[in-house]
């Protein structure tokens, strides 16, 4: 029961794109097509898990003045590692990803959980945690990513959407068009908390 | 080689503005825009630490990594060589101007996880710039998110005054307003400078 409440957490409730508001920077920059979206939106899942899993570990042994610089650490060792592993075995999306692969170890998403969860709870628990919190952060970057590749190319994980008839919307694919889809993604919820908030315990 | 340079920075600043064009540090441009001042505070001292910082993880790529063929170690040895610095700053600053450090206290630490710090460090090497160009591009990546950050607060002053539907209150107006804002600077894709 509470295992299940540590993984799905993540989905909706505390979804670390639309209600946490952290990684910004990645659900912005990647989110040009489905593709894309769902590699960068893995990667960090992947990351997330093992750097939770690792830090809870140690939690106990790491002195509180220099936690953070530790977090980084196996953070940046973990980061290393899919780095490595997607040059070698998905080379497209390593290309596509490019300098964002790195910079998943400055992603706040996976220091938050570090410094918020990994820290202070078991290790099945901040696996499940970390696992949840991947997952919502790719369902995030697929929507996101799916609204921008349908309207700004016309095509939904490569294939056609609309035939050959449709006019895309450039400016989705463009820097304005993240920027613009994921503020109005964010009104839209906002509506909607709004709305459920007489029904919702919270 | 100075006119190079000055090219360098003028297409870093208006052409590929590092946050509204290549989105790096969206989140503190997002997250600390609030207000003008508080706004140029943090970029100030986002450009100095991208200065300092460009500068010395290319002497870490020259005579560290690429010496011992340890090139792999890139990002863990950059993010370590960032911490420290941005951790020094922060006591040097405190030590020299009390002022300025109780100006900018809170944004220090934040500037370690600001992915355009590391950012800039990273494609320093990918492009395989100098060591004058990469502090050159150091400093006008700052300049671009100092640029960026404190326009946006500008108009964010302005929105906080005006009457917005409920639901786009907050984070979504200032999502769409950064939008039109690179919108805006896509304007600058026209220039031809290289």
């Amino acid at each position: 029961m509470s295992a299940m409440k540590e993984l799905t957490k993540g989905f909706v409730k505390e979804n670390p794109t639309f209600v946490q508001l952290l990684g910004m920077c990645p659900t912005l920059a990647v989110t040009t097509s489905v593709f894309n979206g769902l590699g960068m939106g893995l990667s960090v899942t992947a990351v997330l898990m093992a750097s939770n899993v690792v830090i809870s570990l140690i939690r106990k042994c790491i002195p509180n003045k220099i936690r953070i610089a530790s977090y980084v650490v196996v953070i940046a060792g973990f980061v290393t590692m899919i780095e490595m592993l997607l040059k070698a075995y998905v080379p497209t999306i390593s290309k596509s990803l490019g300098l964002f692969i790195p910079l998943i170890v400055v992603n706040c998403i996976i220091l938050a959980r570090a410094e918020a969860f990994a820290s202070k709870n078991t290790v099945g628990k901040s696996a499940l945690d970390g696992l949840g919190m991947g997952l919502g952060f790719t369902m995030a970057l697929v929507i996101i990513s799916a609204i921008r590749e349908v309207l700004g190319n016309g095509t939904f994980f490569g294939i056609s959407v609309f035939g050959a008839g449709f006019q895309p919307v450039t400016l989705m694919l463009l820097p304005p068009g993240a920027f613009i889809v994921l503020g109005l993604l964010l009104g839209g919820i906002q509506l909607l908390s709004a709305k459920c908030k007489g029904g919702d315990q919270k | 080689m100075i006119v190079d340079l000055l090219l360098l920075s003028i297409t870093t600043i208006l052409v590929n503005n590092f946050v509204l064009v290549k989105f790096l540090g969206c989140c503190p441009f997002l997250g600390v825009s609030k207000r003008v001042d508080t706004a140029i505070g943090m970029s100030i001292a986002v450009t100095f630490v991208m200065t300092v910082a460009s500068a010395v993880t290319y002497l870490v790529q020259v005579f560290i990594l690429d010496y011992f063929g340890i090139g792999y170690m890139q990002t863990v040895a950059f993010i370590l060589v960032i911490a420290v610095l941005v951790q020094f700053v922060e006591m040097v600053i405190q030590k020299i101007s009390p002022a300025l450090y109780s100006a900018l206290g809170i944004y220090l630490p934040l500037i370690t996880t600001n992915c355009a710090v590391l950012g800039v460090a990273i494609l320093n090497i990918t492009e395989k710039h100098n060591f004058i160009y990469s502090v050159v591009y150091g400093l006008s990546a700052g300049l671009s998110f100092m640029l960026a950050i404190v326009l946006f607060a500008g108009v964010r002053e302005k929105l906080s005054l005006s009457n917005i539907p409920k639901a786009m209150q907050g984070f979504p107006i200032a999502l769409v307003t950064a939008g039109l804002l690179a919108m805006a600077f896509l304007g600058f894709q026209g220039l031809k400078l290289v």
